[in-house]
């Protein structure tokens, strides 16, 4: 089980979370102008990569407020948590 | 006393047993004699009991091989009736007044089991013989064999009643977590336990002390053992510290999660501690993990080598010195390492029984053949055991030369074998870390791992205590350093080599020789050396492979004696080193743990939430059967005395649509929207239009999800113009908060808008019916229900039965329908005042299966029935509902070419023909009862599916929702639903069975 | 018509049983505090607490997972914009009047929650044990002490948990429909550790405390 710095709340169990799939998966501004190609891209398709992962978690059974993590999938490790609205690890200076 | 008198093997004045309290127990139905202090183990080879159990394929005889919890062979049936445990260790129960036991897998008895002929059988029975022998006849599998082979290759028997035992759990944090109370992590706890951080100790063991307890020592000029309960002593005052024994760490999780299961009342025998939880499931967040798990000594393969008396050298060394137990007159040891010698010795100078020592290696440390000397054993180098023979119990053995041939036979009662030591690397491989080979000392070793762990003792590779202690201290050190605290950890000492082992996996590959007898790898499975070379000629080159093909290391031990011995012989007839082999992967758990354990507090009326509403005590007064929707109890119906479902849903039913029906709709979801953007929001999560909703007024909503699925639906009311108040359905509620969350917080958190639940806030009393209104009006004489001033989908707040409420009139049943709701406080007392208003107007509680006759006659749709997550508002006919003009949550799907395509599955009504056929829902339906031509097992092809099924009493006749495909241009046309093997006809029509005008909806004035 | 005015708290039937648990308050103890007001606040507290303030005589607190209290309130930290504040009984409707007034203009919402939950107050030495029997908070009298709370799981219930003393006492707010099975749950959680209390109790309630 792993244990998850909520931006909030500090480091809790993650049976209090929820997972949420990939972070930064914008939702296109007018859906109407995208092609059916890349609307399938937004609604099904997500990256699997083996190593670190942002991805979206929420604290459902705490303060209820969504955040990011960088995780590596091997090894589970979570690198850098943050806030919506906030750039990924990688982006920052 | 003559239970004295048969404890034969007991060695005078040897052993930590407690001699003055002797205990009665019984094995396979007779009555013996152990001490307080005993195993079950220990107690039967006092009792000179070696025979134990049978093989688990063989049903060869087999005795204890060691005295800890690596133990393959003496698994045992503990107590009867409903406490029984099957395949628990002999070597780790401990012994308590009147404990019984038998044997597992015997036939008639352990002395002479039947089916020891399978051990004549055995050349058929080799690695894979399951899957190659009973292939053939098709069918014979299921029906004869596979009942005949598990009745001959059972284990124990599992308890046939309910367990009378409780159990517990527990969640535990703390800085350092020491798994293992040996020297090493005694001395790693000392140094975290006077630092004052959170330690927790944890120690399979009924005390401290690991090695100490088995081996003569001397520490600071004390015994071993004395130093080992000072150390116990210490840590235990220490408030900061939580030490547990008894307890075994079995799993090693993510982010230094451990499970550890605690065998609380288990050495106090069965019902003597009344409330106490037998077991504890430990549930540990550690910021810091210390292993400190010792090692396992490992056998060697030569003939026979399963036969009772052949034992390792550290459990000979154990029963000796810490049960006072002789395992026999006349002993030879097989050993290919210091450490191995050295237990021998010490064996010697307790129980003065062994007579030789055969050590493959040509120049044994010469301290040790010194002390050999001294305490007059026999030392032959350059020497292995080849064969082992003996009936029941091993009687000589054949020894031959290294190099060379011509073989010895010695007779002798007992063996000790020491093949050298495998660190019990499982929960740090676990972790998971990655494992190291080292030729040098023959095993595997910890090497890196991702977690922050440290590894300490025999783990590591100090197999001495001097430098386990050292180790100990030192990674106690290294953890209290990457506390933050002040402490400095020095550098790590180098690992001195204190085993000089000569490996020997196998003596027939060590000699070049074909060897009588078998050759077990792994003893609880029956694999043999055979079997892994036969694989290996089969072809599997993967140990992953070979283990699963032989079933090494897969019975309930988990390989803890056998993995690496078999990977070992794998790897030397693929003619790799052993690391290039590779071990297989450690899994939790490390030692079996049982399914209450695992249940916890979990059981009975605390297996689940069960969740009431404010009127459930009425409901169960009144005779209720009650539904599971999700976790809510809700009434199903309400019988009458000799109603069944049929019957009362048929009263109930008719009841709604004529007089009056009243049901407790409190479990559906409310979600109270507020906000300036609030109308904004709902319009972009419903598929319709909220702007010009006027306060005061309802509608009805769809939500679907990206992909154009529909979500849920319900009922929205605006209280104002910035709030409104949202229902969803029962099972979605928590789903459709979060799901109106993530889209606020993460997508538009410009939007000025907050949503709460207020599920629970109220309580919810539907009055349904053409006699709704004359109820209302006596409840509320105050409030108007007059069409024109509370038309349909409209609320108004008001006194009702003299409580404050909001009444919305909005209906899931196409009748004239009124939902009250008050302050869940005040849900009973409302509820009841309804029943009394409704006396004299034939009002009749109704329950869930009349709300799903009811909405199914009017066609309404139920999420999770009618949709399934393919299904969009258009399939279920709702695209009245879906908005032309704006943008929502879901629409650009609706133009993606398999939403938008022909021949999409469509919602239709169906009548059997047979009107009393009430199809299963889940049914495929078929267009033609023709069978295929081709295949006349074949029907003709699926075109849709029975989503909602019920008989109505309105009707005269069952009736149905379905999608079919192109459904709503099939209406008057005949469809088969199938039937067990027939077909029934059924015929297409709109879904809506009852008043198609809406005409009912506004009752009777 | 009219209807008994008297309100029903889920655990109404449950003082019995309760009392029956709280022999030993030294070690264990627990009621039900039913009917307080409970507000549900959303609103930014660095820019508005003051108003809030005004109507409440209490701040909203700002470090997480924390409460404070004043006046006639304590306000419980819910999330960064969300607040559980609690009164007496009775005091619902005005404070939820008076809050949408001070705050009129200003993105908020008030919803009145007071009986969408109950609360348990549990006492005694066992009392930290017995939650650490199924939540997954470290409840070490170092890690939960007052001002603490934290919303969490007790064993498959969500709760809210307020340390109001580090003797201890911990309120237990839990949803009308999960009450009784929490109830359940903490009275066996007690039994248990009192039957317990030869063997290990103490000794493991003393290392939480």
């Amino acid at each position: 089980m792993l244990q998850i710095d909520c931006p909030w709340c500090g480091m809790r169990e993650e049976m209090e979370f929820s997972y949420g799939g990939q972070a930064h998966v914008a939702y296109p501004k007018d859906p109407h102008a995208v092609s059916d190609e890349d609307w399938a891209q937004y609604l099904f398709m997500r990256d699997n990569p083996k190593g670190l992962f942002l991805e979206r978690w929420v604290h459902s059974q705490g303060c209820r407020r969504w955040f990011n993590v960088e995780r590596h999938t091997v090894t589970h490790e979570i690198t850098a948590v943050y806030k919506p609205g906030e750039p990924p690890p990688a982006a920052k200076p | 006393m003559s239970g004295t008198a048969a404890n034969i093997a007991r060695i005078e004045g040897a052993g930590k047993i407690d001699r003055t309290r002797p205990l009665a127990f019984t094995f396979n139905g007779r009555k013996l004699q152990g001490y307080a202090g005993d195993t079950l183990a220990s107690a039967l080879l006092a009792n000179g009991i070696h025979l134990v159990a049978r093989s688990f394929k063989y049903h060869r005889p087999r005795g204890m091989l060691t005295a800890g919890n690596e133990e393959p062979n003496a698994l045992v049936q503990l107590e009867r009736g409903p406490y029984t445990e099957p395949n628990l260790r002999a070597t780790e129960i401990e012994l308590y007044e009147g404990l019984d036991a038998s044997s597992v897998n015997c036939f008639p008895n352990v002395q002479f089991d039947l089916r020891a002929i399978n051990g004549l059988a055995s050349s058929i029975l080799v690695a894979g013989f399951y899957n190659k022998t009973f292939m053939w006849p098709k069918g014979f599998w299921k029906k004869v064999y596979e009942p005949a082979l598990r009745a001959a290759a059972g284990l124990g028997v599992a308890p046939d009643s309910p367990d009378p035992d409780t159990y517990d759990r527990m969640h535990w944090h703390c800085d350092v977590l020491v798994v293992g109370a040996g020297p090493a992590g005694l001395s790693a706890s000392l140094q975290a336990g006077r630092r004052g951080v959170r330690t927790v100790i944890v120690e399979e063991a009924p005390e401290a002390g690991g090695s100490l307890l088995q081996r003569p020592a001397t520490i600071d000029g004390v015994a071993g053992t004395e130093w080992a309960s000072k150390a116990f002593a210490e840590l235990d005052a220490m408030p900061n510290v939580l030490f547990l024994c008894r307890t075994s760490v079995f799993g090693y999780y993510d982010h230094n999660y451990l499970m550890a299961v605690e065998h609380r009342t288990d050495h106090l025998g069965p019902g003597r501690s009344p409330g106490v939880a037998r077991k504890r499931l430990w549930h540990f967040r550690a910021k810091r993990v210390v292993l400190a798990t010792g090692a396992h000594e490992r056998p060697i393969v030569f003939g026979n080598n399963d036969l009772p008396g052949i034992v390792l050298a550290n459990a000979a060394c154990t029963y000796a010195t810490r049960y006072g137990v002789s395992l026999g007159k006349c002993g030879v040891a097989f050993v290919n390492n210091d450490h191995g010698f050295a237990l021998a010795l010490e064996t010697q100078a307790v129980a003065r029984n062994i007579a030789m020592i055969i050590d493959p290696r040509p120049d044994p440390d010469d301290a040790l053949v010194k002390r050999a000397a001294a305490l007059g054993v026999r030392v032959l180098c350059n020497s292995v055991i080849a064969t082992a023979h003996g009936w029941n119990r091993v009687s000589s053995v054949d020894i031959c030369p290294t190099r060379g041939t011509g073989l010895a036979r010695l007779e002798c009662d007992h063996v000790l074998v020491s093949g050298g030591l495998n660190p019990a690397v499982h929960l740090y491989s676990q972790a998971p870390g990655k494992l190291r080979y080292d030729a040098n000392l023959a095993c595997f070793l910890p090497d890196q791992c991702i977690q922050t762990v440290e590894v300490a003792g025999a783990l590591n590779a100090r197999f001495s205590l001097d430098s386990a202690l050292e180790d100990g201290a030192l990674a106690g050190k290294r953890t209290l350093h990457t506390l933050g605290q002040a402490v400095d950890a020095g550098a790590p000492a180098e690992a001195k080599d204190e085993l000089h082992i000569l490996p020997v996996w196998s003596v027939q590959a060590q000699l070049g020789l074909k060897l009588p007898g078998k050759h077990f790898v792994d003893y609880q499975n029956d694999v043999t050396e055979a079997d892994i070379l036969l694989a290996s000629r089969e072809g599997f080159r993967s140990v992953e492979h070979t283990k699963r093909y032989t079933t090494t290391g897969m019975a309930t031990d988990q390989g803890k004696t056998s993995n690496v011995i078999g990977l070992a012989i794998l790897a030397a007839s693929l003619g790799k080193p052993i690391p290039e082999v590779g071990t297989t992967t450690f899994r939790p758990p490390f030692t079996p743990v049982t399914f209450g354990a695992i249940a916890g507090r979990d059981r009975g009326s605390l297996s689940d939430p069960v969740r009431t509403t404010p009127m459930h005590a009425w409901h169960v007064d009144n005779g209720a059967v009650f539904e599971d929707v999700g976790q809510w109890k809700r009434p199903w119906y309400f019988p009458k005395p000799g109603e069944d479902l049929h019957a009362a849903v048929a009263r109930e039913t008719k009841a709604l649509r004529t007089t009056a029906g009243v049901m407790d709709a409190t479990t559906l979801g409310k979600i109270d929207i507020q906000g300036a953007d609030a109308a904004e929001f709902l319009n972009r999560v419903y598929t319709n239009a909220w702007t010009k909703l006027a306060v005061g007024s309802c509608r009805y909503g769809v939500m679907c999800r990206p992909d154009g699925m529909v979500m849920d639906d319900g009922v929205t009311a605006r209280l104002a113009d910035d709030r409104f108040l949202m229902t969803t359905t029962t099972g979605n509620a928590a789903r459709v908060l979060d799901w109106l969350e993530e889209w606020l917080q993460t997508e538009w958190p410009e939007l000025e808008v907050y949503c709460t639940t207020v599920t629970e806030q109220w309580a919810t009393t539907a009055v349904v019916g053409p006699n709704a209104r004359k109820i209302l009006k006596a409840l509320a004489p105050d409030m108007d229900f007059s069409n024109a001033a509370f038309p349909f989908m409209t609320f108004r707040e008001g006194v009702v039965a003299g409580l404050a409420a909001r009444v919305f009139r909005i209906s899931f049943n196409g009748e004239l329908s009124y939902e009250i709701n008050v302050p869940s406080w005040h849900g009973l007392a409302l509820w009841r005042a309804v029943i009394e208003a409704g006396k004299p107007h034939g009002l009749t509680p109704y329950g869930t299966e009349t709300m799903h006759v009811a909405r199914a006659e009017k066609g309404y749709i139920i999420i999770g029935q009618e949709t399934d997550g393919t299904v969009t508002p258009q399939d279920v006919g709702l695209e009245w509902a879906v908005s032309k003009q704006k943008d929502f949550i879901g629409k650009r799907s609706f133009s993606r070419s398999d939403t938008a395509r022909a021949g999409r599955k469509q919602l239709v009504g169906l009548l059997p023909q047979d009107k009393a056929f009430v199809a299963p829902e889940g049914s495929h339906l078929v267009a033609s009862p023709e069978r295929s031509t081709f295949d006349p097992r074949l029907g003709s092809p699926s075109i849709g599916h029975i989503t909602s099924s019920y008989y109505s009493p309105n009707l005269e006749s069952a009736f149905a929702l379905a999608l079919i495909a192109n459904g709503r241009a099939m209406h008057g046309k005949t469809v088969y639903c199938s039937q067990g093997s027939g077909l029934k006809p059924m015929t297409v029509t709109d879904p809506v069975f009852i008043d198609k005008e809406g005409k009912r909806r506004d009752g009777i004035d | 018509m009219t209807a008994s005015t008297d309100r029903v708290s889920p655990l109404e039937n449950w003082t019995a049983r309760f009392a029956a648990a709280s022999a030993t308050p030294v070690q264990f103890s627990i009621r039900e505090v039913a009917f307080a007001t409970h507000i549900n606040l959303r609103v930014d507290a660095a820019a508005f607490g003051a108003k809030v303030r005004a109507v409440l005589g209490c701040d909203l607190p700002v470090v997480a997972n924390t409460w404070t209290t004043g006046g006639e309130c304590s306000a419980i930290w819910l999330g960064p914009d969300e607040w559980l504040v609690v009164a007496p009984d009775g005091r619902n409707e005005s404070f939820c009047a008076d809050l949408r007034t001070a705050l009129s203009g200003v993105h908020h919402a008030v919803t009145d929650l007071s009986a969408n939950r109950t609360m348990l107050e549990i006492a005694g030495s066992d009392a930290r044990v017995a939650l650490a029997k199924g939540c997954p908070l470290d409840l070490h009298g170092s890690a939960f002490k007052p001002p603490q709370s934290a919303q969490s799981l007790l064993a498959k219930s969500q709760v809210l948990l307020q340390c109001v003393d580090a003797n201890p006492v911990i309120r237990v707010f839990v949803r009308n429909s999960f009450a009784a099975y929490v109830a359940e749950w903490l009275l066996d959680a007690a039994a248990e550790l009192a039957a317990s209390r030869n063997l290990d109790t103490p000794r493991i309630a003393n290392r939480l405390a």
